[in-house]
Formats: structure tokens, C-alpha cells, sequence
């Protein structure tokens, strides 16, 4: 059994959730240069000159993309063969994410009674943490920085398994398009089908993981995505919904067995800033 | 891209009606911030009929909550928080004086009747560009609430600070004549 430190634990979430705030994904911010070029609108390209622009600055000067530094919303792939010691494993995620709020000058986002009292908890922890346990000896944790202003654009539907592919489209597009200028268009479209309620939630949120430019290995459901992609692409609402072509960079379907009955499908949206770090250890 | 308007806040609602859906602003001085926490205690306030700590007249507030300061800058990272959920407190705020909201996103129908009313505009600042829109603001302290943290009100000094009109006091909407256009 191989041993890590839950210290390490720490140190490792604290700097990833700093890199995640501080340093656009390669293959997000060549996606915006690229779509910049072929935006017809003159605001929408304006918007996005502003958009990469930002994200120069944060990355030479060390400053948050974005102010909403995001809920801490944790992957991890933990081996079988691996003891986490001297600590347990959801307060050393939360240390981490916690210190690099203080240590790296992120917002606090986060209340601790979420309909009552709704007070600040101060340290943007807890975290919301989803392990999977794997094989092997090695952990590895990505760690997201999920901004509200879209996760409050994003929706679940129990459809029939009658809707079929035309339902699934109709919904995911739906739910593109009547967000608007809500969720910071470009947004990222992660789709999760199949499953339960909750799988197809997270399915959909671990779909926003994947980065730009890689499709589903199923054809069928890389042809969905290129689809739905363009649809979303044809509605106008483009950067920061003031028009233009450039509404979405990328549709992620993930899927999963379900049962008979059902045909889950999630949506979760996320702004052009999808900030994500990960390592292995 | 055409030029910008320069605006300086307190502004009176003939300089607010002059402007149209789609104007690019820089705006220089003094704006307050806001976002859900403080909206629903000045509005209680208004409700029990207790004078506000701020005078809204004529003013903008920027629906905003910064990320903490490094040494040596004013503010952190300073972009737009999505708008509709201050829509249910605005009404008010605007029947007081109040000019100009800043933040992201669409507003509800009483938000907009209420601005054509009073003569006030809504300007959109880019959602995500917080750290650019932050260079923009060259002193910040906190007006009220510090113990809303982020949500505190707070005043800022602002220096061409870059908004785009997108709903005018005569209920122009950028939000629904612009994307119309680029509809396939």
C-alpha cells in the first residue's frame, strides 16, 4: 500500500486552485483567438479583444480571471492501492482550497446555510468533492473553479426514452440559447446523458473537463456534439449576448448506462473562463 | 468600433437621455457598489422607512463583488455579476434617483419600465474580463456593510472605466436587436 501525506493532499489542492484562478487553459484561449478572427460582429469581436485581453494580464500579473473565483468543485481518481495518512482527506482538500483564498487573494464565495442564514463561511470552503476509486497507486485530483454565473444557467431533465435524439437536441440547445447573455457567452456546453438524476448531473460537469477540440469517441455522439455546437452557434446570441457568431467554443456529451424507463440529460454551463488544473500523485 | 462617450457621474437624466442602446462609454469618477446582499438591506431600509447610508442621486452603481486586493493595488479583480438577480430591488432604488446600473446580463420588465420612467440607463461591462476592468479602478473603500465582505458597498474611483449602453432610458435593448442580426 502506498502512502501519501495528507499534507501533500493539501499543497497540492492549494496550488492547483491558485493555477486554475490565475492561467486560461492553452487550448481555451487559443479557441478565443481563432474565433475572434471569424466573428462578424463588431461588438462580439470587441468582446472578445477584451476577453483574451483579460487573460494576458491575469496570467503576467498573477490576478484572478474572473472576481467570481469560483466554488472549488474537486475530481479525484484515487487509487485502491493508496493510504491517505496523517489526516483526513476532505479537510486537507478544504486546507488547500481555503489557503490559497488567504495566500492567493481569491473571493470568498461561499455561505454555509444555503437558504436560512446565508452567512459567508470565510475561508470559500467546503469544497464539493467527487472521488472515484480506480486501480493502481496514484491519485489524481483536478481541481475546477466553477464561476455561478452559469452554473445558475444550467438545467436537468428527466426526458422519455421517446424524445429520443430530437429531445436531447431540442434541450440542450434550449438551454444554450434562453440563457443569454446570463452565463458570459462564449460559453463551454457540458452535457451528461444517461444514468440517474445525479449521475447524469455530474456527467455533465465532468464533460466540462474535457478540453477543446477533442470529441467523444463514440461517432454518433461526436456528430451530437458538432450538431448541437453549430445550433447553438446559428441562435446570434454571441459574446456577452450583444450578437454574433461566437455563442459557444465547445459541446461535451459524456454518457452512461441507464434504465429502461428513463432518459436523464444534464446541462451545465460554463463561462469562457472553465478553470481547471489537475496532477497526478 | 465608434468612439466613446466620456460620462462623469452624479449625472442629471437629460445627460441619461441623450444616450442610446450602443453607445460606448468611458466612465470617470465616482461609482458605488452593490450586489444581492446589499440591495435587500437598502431596500428594508426603504421599506421601514429609514433613510439610506448612501445618496443615490444622480449615481451608478456597479453590481460587483471584487476579489480581495493585492498589496499595493486599489482592487482585485472587478468584472460584472449577472444582473436579474438584483431586478426584484431596482424599482426602488431608481424611483430614489439612482441613474445608471452596471453589471451583465438581462433585466426584467419592471427593471426596464421603471428606467424609461425615471430616466435611467443600464450599461453592460464584460462578464469575465475582471482583471482588465479592474486597471480601470484607482481607489476603492468601503461605504457600508463590511460585514458582507465582497458584498459590502463599496465607492469607487474610476478613470475611463469601459461600458457599452445596453438598455437606454427609452427601452432600447441591445439584448434583443443584436442578436437578431447574426440569427442564421
Amino acid at each position: 500500500m502506498r502512502k501519501i501525506d495528507a499534507a501533500i493532499i493539501t499543497e497540492t489542492v492549494h496550488d492547483l486552485f491558485l493555477q486554475a484562478n490565475y492561467f486560461i487553459g492553452t487550448d481555451i484561449f487559443e479557441q478565443l483567438k481563432q474565433r475572434r478572427e471569424l466573428e462578424e460582429s463588431p461588438i462580439g469581436k470587441s468582446v472578445l479583444t477584451q476577453i483574451i485581453k483579460n487573460n494576458e494580464i491575469a496570467a503576467q500579473e498573477q490576478l484572478p480571471i474572473c472576481q467570481d473565483t469560483g466554488l472549488a468543485v474537486l475530481f479525484i481518481e484515487l487509487g485502491q492501492e493508496v493510504a491517505v495518512v496523517g489526516g483526513d482527506l476532505n479537510e486537507a482538500i478544504n486546507a488547500g482550497v481555503s489557503e490559497a483564498c488567504t495566500n492567493g487573494y481569491l473571493r470568498k464565495s461561499v455561505v454555509d446555510d444555503p437558504l436560512f442564514d446565508r452567512l459567508n463561511t470565510n475561508n470559500n470552503t467546503p469544497a464539493i468533492t467527487h472521488i472515484n476509486i480506480v486501480p493502481g497507486n496514484r491519485i489524481k485530483i483536478t481541481v475546477t473553479a466553477k464561476g455561478f454565473g452559469s452554473e445558475n444557467m444550467s438545467r436537468m431533465k428527466m426526458l422519455k426514452p421517446a424524445d429520443g435524439v430530437e429531445g436531447v437536441k431540442n434541450f440542450v440547445i434550449q438551454t444554450a440559447v434562453d440563457a443569454g447573455p446570463n452565463p458570459c457567452p462564449p460559453i463551454i456546453v457540458g452535457v451528461g446523458i444517461g444514468g440517474t438524476m445525479e449521475k447524469a448531473a455530474i456527467l455533465s460537469k465532468r464533460a466540462l473537463l474535457r478540453p477543446l477540440g477533442q470529441e467523444n469517441q463514440d461517432p454518433r455522439y461526436a456528430a451530437l456534439e458538432r450538431e448541437v455546437l453549430d445550433e447553438i452557434n446559428k441562435s446570434g446570441v454571441g459574446p456577452a449576448g450583444l450578437g454574433g457568431r461566437t455563442t459557444a467554443l465547445a459541446v461535451n456529451i459524456d454518457y452512461f448506462p441507464t434504465h429502461i424507463a428513463g432518459l436523464p440529460v444534464a446541462v451545465n454551463i460554463c463561462c469562457h473562463a472553465s478553470r481547471q488544473a489537475q496532477k497526478v500523485l | 468600433m465608434d468612439r466613446a462617450i466620456k460620462i462623469n457621474p452624479p449625472v442629471s437624466t437629460d445627460e441619461v437621455r441623450a444616450l442610446q442602446a450602443g453607445d460606448n462609454v468611458l466612465i470617470t469618477g465616482t461609482i458605488y457598489t452593490g450586489r444581492d446582499m446589499a440591495h435587500k438591506r437598502l431596500v428594508e431600509l426603504l421599506q421601514a422607512g429609514k433613510q439610506l447610508p448612501i445618496d443615490l442621486k444622480g449615481q451608478f452603481i456597479y453590481y460587483v463583488g471584487p476579489s480581495p486586493a493585492k498589496p499595493g493595488l486599489a482592487v482585485g479583480s472587478a468584472g460584472p455579476t449577472t444582473s436579474y438577480r438584483l431586478d426584484p430591488y431596482t424599482p426602488a432604488l431608481l424611483e430614489l434617483g439612482l441613474k445608471g446600473m452596471i453589471g451583465k446580463g438581462t433585466r426584467s420588465a419592471e427593471v426596464i419600465a421603471a428606467m424609461k420612467k425615471h430616466g435611467a440607463v443600464y450599461f453592460g461591462a464584460v462578464g469575465g474580463a475582471a482583471a482588465l476592468i479592474s486597471k480601470s479602478i484607482k481607489r476603492a473603500e468601503v461605504i457600508c456593510y463590511p460585514d458582507l465582505g465582497a458584498e459590502a458597498v463599496h465607492k469607487f474611483y474610476v478613470e475611463d472605466f469601459p461600458a457599452i449602453v445596453v438598455i437606454d432610458s427609452h427601452g432600447q435593448n441591445l439584448y434583443q436587436t443584436q442578436p437578431p442580426q447574426y440569427k442564421i
